[in-house]
């Protein structure tokens, strides 16, 4: 019979390559005659070099050369030249452009030496004088300087359905609060790097931490007037990036402009301290006002956001969509601000927009369910729409409710009592509390090619990456159940800028985009295993369909009678040795266009507070998670336990803190910048919901890789007011707010 | 990092020798050291391995007490029976530190003369007088969540970052060393400084010595005490406030108390005043809240860390009521 591999919790493909260190990641790859290049930072915000002195570096025995903005090689100066596929509005930054300090822990020089430690020491000797201009990192300080770009990065907020202020203004219940979210940086295991390879010719192979090898391509290529085809990327490994590597970062360019320059093998590879020196999700603050009628009716909602970007890109994200994807109510309006600041651009990280705004909006839901009295599930479900308002569009399926059936109960949420502080053990006071969140299922135009072997197996490959989602072992699952063949016949490939067009992974739409495209291609691969059994003697195909057909356990056979079989053997062996190969190209079907996408969760959270000393527990977490087919639900399920993880931290820990004298971020290590530790996480459930959707796109599945992140943060704040009677609008929740 | 060169001592003497050699430091278990240099903190151009000395043996003293060799592991120090038995605060203090793997590397003597981790401290790009004397402290009208609200000057507010340091001046102990002039006992109260004007020093130990062991006397509060550490997550963060709270109790009656506070000065602080006003009174949390408010006289904020004020009086309360109901 047909084995389904999708569907089912396959280890991963790659886990004991990972685990066993077999599985390379950009740094590692040993190359012959590699030199070492170190980054010299900015110590100030904003200014000038005034001088520069690398003599001391380079009297050192094995160092090559210090790269500063005086003697760089020339590189194209187009915007456009720099703009990757990932780039905000604006104009890029270009690493040793000039003598101007746009942000603190600017790179300002490139130390390349025989040895790291010669490197890094060198980098040391390096002696910068700077003209400090007074700079301004501050925010919330900077407020009435905000102004609506230009241009969007994602899409521009809706335009206003109804009369918000109007019906705020008449409503019989308000609510007006600011809400603040802090800066983040990613923080992934892996620090950025890249090793650049200089080849007779001008040919250039490198190695790059990245969520999409084709983007470095094209960025080196017009960056660098290289032609795109002398440029090969590779990323076969990415040890976690959460969005950060969405752009080509930094150390890419300055290893490939050493690389070109020296005519050698650069490796460039940041610190810890260094990943705080470029994007990050920005700090954000938000006012809602929400006006609902006393049987507890959404009447209005207005959501404003202010977040800072840099002094030379609109950064923006979505931010302030949610109300119209999460609520019915007529009267909305909500407007999307920057302020530019002397610090760098913010990039996408898991979720960007919605782990901010959900927070703001759902903590802004539950005070005003507490306002009017009702169970905050109960006024979610009061308010629930069935179509995505800012659209005006159905959803291709939305079992945003069945999560909330299926959540409620597995966490006994029947139970609850109204009254916050009303749950209490010894000085321990408990809490419950719910959000919901929703992140967009996109799919992309994405290739993929497959080759048969003689033998029977099967190569699958694709441009993408697999930044610890599961990418391989997902691809492979797909690609097994199409064609029928066990999940060790098959083998998935990735992270080489040679390979078929994939978008970059990010946006959960990986699954999804590339997916299809495997199975399209696989498809295609059946055709042609068909016709090649209809031309075999006395064919028992001869008139058979491909939807007549079906493939598993190696064979083919005809779907309404099993026992017509030939083994994909067979068949191939009557093709000369030759492998059978085929490319397929997958775009979103334009009937998607009526629908709205999005994948939808329900977390409920309860935590313990010390009524004493405000110290907050997170005990228990239950998140149901409604995303189409869930094609791998093991892989899936650490998806949505890490978003878990990660919003423990949000709720509670996570702060990049600027300290606006110096204009710099000051937490810039992993002591400081405090992430949830084993010891920060406790029972933690993953529920699924079933839910069908033919429209979203060929696999039925939906993407999970920001859906997990999204409602835990507000769930936890909602969960802590419970507990206390306080309302922390301001994250994370530190101990000292609960004082 | 900068090049240095390095030897191994086998003895004591040798150690001493050699670390009186211009820019030289001893290295233990380096979990702290080493950090400091990578970051180009902290610079030696000599650094002298004394993990080969004999100086790991955790023994009984003639006087009723334990011998904590300097080069004993922090976590062989905390699993010893001895200390788990007779010094359990000492025990809970350093397992609320740091994690497995560094306790398994960290020394005591190591533990004592860890640095701060005040953010500034840490990036030479920022001025710091604890680094660069004469620099300016970054941290007084910056980012001070976490530095100290007792014991500060205008110069620095950085805290001694320890946890087994405050359950050691809890204790009592005593700090041996011996240097080019000899042995000398240090108490454990005199052993960490105030940063006065010299906030680049952080302890009384002088460049040439060598801490050899850490002494602890007969009493050890072993039925009544508690090692309360609050911080931003559950492990693996340095205290924002901890208590070491230790009590010798007839009924409901304290006949002694100590009480040593961590996270919120240059030293462990103690007030041996305050712990006095609960000789001879009731297990109370008004008692223990009055303790509370004395032992914080004359604490001052600096914005951010303003709420440790609050914080350190409340698990004052906290960790007195722990330690009576253990
Ligand atoms: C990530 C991280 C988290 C941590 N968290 C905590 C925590 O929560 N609580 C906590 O208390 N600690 C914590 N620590 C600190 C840890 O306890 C110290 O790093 C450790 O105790 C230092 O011991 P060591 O032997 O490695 O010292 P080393 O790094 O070898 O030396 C530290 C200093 O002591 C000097 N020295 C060492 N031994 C002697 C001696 N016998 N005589 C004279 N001088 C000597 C060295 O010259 C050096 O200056 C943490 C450390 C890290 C890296
Ligand atoms: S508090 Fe001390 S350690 Fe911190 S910046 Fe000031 S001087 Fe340096």
């Amino acid at each position: 019979m047909k084995e389904n591999y999708t569907g089912t919790p396959a280890n991963r493909v790659d886990g004991r390559a990972k685990v066993t260190g077999e599985a390379k990641y950009a740094a590692e790859f040993e190359v012959p005659g590699l030199l070492y290049g170190v980054v010299v930072n900015s110590a100030i915000a904003k200014g000038k070099i005034k001088h520069m002195d690398t003599s001391a570096a380079l009297q050192l025995p094995g160092v090559h050369q210090v790269f500063t903005h005086e003697n760089r090689p020339g590189y194209s100066w187009f915007d456009k030249h720099h703009q990757d596929e990932d780039a905000p509005p604006g104009s890029p930054f270009r690493p040793l452009g000039s003598n101007e300090i746009k942000f603190s822990m600017q790179p300002i020089a490139l130390v390349v030496a025989d040895t790291y430690e010669l490197a890094r020491y060198a980098a040391l000797l390096v002696h910068v004088e700077y003209e400090a201009q007074p700079h301004e990192t501050d925010l919330e300080a900077n407020l009435p300087r905000a102004y609506k770009p230009k241009k969007y990065k994602s899409p521009p907020p809706s335009d206003p359905r109804g009369d918000a202020a109007g019906a705020f203004d008449k409503a019989e219940v308000k609510l007006e609060q600011a809400y603040a979210h802090p800066a983040h940086h990613h923080n992934p295991m892996e620090m950025h790097a890249s090793i650049a390879i200089w080849k007779e010719g001008g040919k250039l192979t490198v190695y790059d931490k990245i969520q999409g090898v084709q983007n470095s391509q094209q960025y080196i290529s017009n960056a660098f007037g290289i032609p795109k085809e002398n440029v090969q990327v590779i990323s076969p490994f990415v040890g976690g990036a959460f969005g950060s590597g969405l752009r080509p970062q930094y150390q890419l360019f300055l290893a490939v402009l050493a690389a070109l320059e020296l005519k050698r093998a650069v490796k460039v590879v940041l610190t810890r301290q260094q990943m705080f020196s470029f994007g990050h999700r920005p700090h954000t603050v938000q006012r809602l006002a929400i006006g609902a009628s006393p049987d507890g009716k959404l009447q209005s909602i207005t959501h404003n956001a202010i977040a800072e970007t840099s002094r030379f890109e609109d950064y923006n994200e979505d931010v302030v969509i949610w109300p119209g994807v999460l609520y019915d109510c007529d009267n909305v309006e909500v407007s999307h601000q920057l302020v530019d600041l002397d610090v760098y651009t913010p990039l996408d990280m898991r979720a960007p927009g919605g782990t901010t705004g959900t927070f703001a909006l759902e903590c802004a839901i539950d005070e005003m369910a507490f306002q009017i009295g009702m169970d905050p599930l109960e006024f979610r479900l009061k308010n629930y729409t069935e179509k995505d308002l800012n659209e005006d569009k159905p959803h291709s399926s939305k079992e945003l409710k069945e999560c909330y059936r299926q959540g409620a109960e597995k966490f006994g949420w029947a139970n609850r009592k109204m009254e916050p502080r009303s749950m209490k053990e010894g000085h321990q006071l408990i809490g419950w509390g719910v959000a919901h969140g929703a992140w967009e299922a996109q799919q992309q135009e994405a290739s993929a090619k497959a080759v048969l072997s003689p033998n029977g197996k099967l190569t699958v490959s694709s441009a993408t990456a697999d930044i610890g989602t599961g990418t391989y072992t997902v691809m492979t699952q797909i690609a097994a159940e199409v064609m029928g063949l066990p999940l060790e016949d098959v083998t998935f490939e990735l992270g080489d800028s040679t390979m078929p067009k994939s978008p970059l992974e990010g946006g959960s739409w990986t699954v999804s985009s590339v997916g299809s495209a495997v199975k399209l291609v696989c498809e295609k691969l059946q055709e042609q295993l068909l016709k090649m059994a209809q031309k075999m003697k006395n064919s028992p195909f001869s008139e058979a369909k491909l939807a007549d057909v079906s493939f598993a356990n190696k064979q083919m056979f005809l779907t309404h009678a099993p026992a017509t079989s030939i083994s994909l053997q067979a068949i191939l062996d009557q093709n000369e040795g030759k492998p059978l190969e085929a490319e397929a190209s997958q775009k979103p079907d334009s009937k998607q266009k009526k629908y709205s996408s999005y994948s939808h969760s329900a977390t409920f959270v309860e935590v313990q507070v010390d009524e004493e000393l405000g110290t907050v527990k997170v005990t228990r977490i239950v998140t149901a998670v409604a995303a189409g087919r869930i094609i791998n639900p093991k892989t899936g399920r650490s998806q949505i336990l890490g978003g878990s993880v990660w919003g423990i931290g949000v709720a509670l820990e996570e702060h990049t803190v600027l300290d606006h004298n110096l204009g710099r971020f000051m937490t810039h290590d992993l002591d400081k910048y405090h992430l949830p530790v084993s010891a920060d996480v406790h029972e933690t459930d993953v529920i699924f919901v079933e839910e069908k959707d033919e429209i979203v796109n060929p696999l039925g599945a939906k993407g999970l890789g920001e859906i997990g992140i999204v409602s835990v943060a507000p769930a936890i704040c909602n969960a802590v007011f419970h507990a206390t009677g306080k309302r922390i609008r301001e994250l994370p929740i530190t101990l000292d707010k609960l004082l | 990092m900068r090049p240095f060169t390095f030897t191994q001592a086998q003895d004591v003497d040798t150690a001493v020798q050699e670390v009186s050699l211009e820019g030289a430091k001893f290295v233990a278990g380096g979990t702290n050291l080493l950090d400091l240099m990578k970051i180009d903190v902290m610079s030696p151009s000599h650094l002298v391995d004394i993990t080969q000395i004999a100086l790991e043996t955790i023994e009984e003293t003639e006087a009723g007490g334990i011998r904590l060799g300097a080069l004993a592991k922090n976590a062989d120090t905390a699993y010893h029976e001895l200390v788990e038995t007779r010094y359990p605060l000492l025990s809970h203090a350093i397992l609320a530190g740091a994690t497995a793997q560094l306790r398994n590397m960290a020394t005591d003597g190591g533990n004592l003369l860890q640095r701060t981790r005040c953010y500034y401290f840490y990036d030479t790009q920022t001025p710091c007088n604890k680094r660069e004397p004469g620099s300016g402290c970054s941290a007084i009208q910056g980012y001070n969540r976490d530095l100290a609200i007792l014991g500060t000057s205008e110069h620095c507010i950085a805290t001694h970052p320890s946890d087994m340091c405050v359950a050691l001046a809890a204790l009592e102990a005593t700090v041996h060393v011996t240097g080019k002039n000899g042995e000398r006992a240090i108490p454990f109260a005199d052993f960490h400084r105030l940063p006065g004007d010299t906030p680049h020093l952080d302890s009384n130990l002088q460049p040439d010595e060598i801490i050899t062991s850490i002494e602890l006397p007969a009493k050890g509060f072993a039925k009544h005490y508690t090692y309360l550490k609050l911080r931003d997550r559950a492990s693996y963060a340095f205290a924002l406030v901890s208590v070491a709270a230790a009590l010798e109790l007839e009924g409901d009656t304290i006949k002694e108390a100590r009480i040593v506070l961590g996270g919120v000065a240059h030293k462990p602080w103690r007030v041996p005043e305050a712990e006095a006003l609960l000789q001879g009174q009731k297990a109370t949390r008004d008692n223990f809240r009055k303790v509370a408010e004395a032992y914080l006289q004359g604490a001052q904020g600096f914005g951010h860390n303003d709420f440790k004020i609050e914080l350190a009086k409340r698990a004052i309360v906290r960790a007195l009521e722990q330690a009576t109901n253990r």
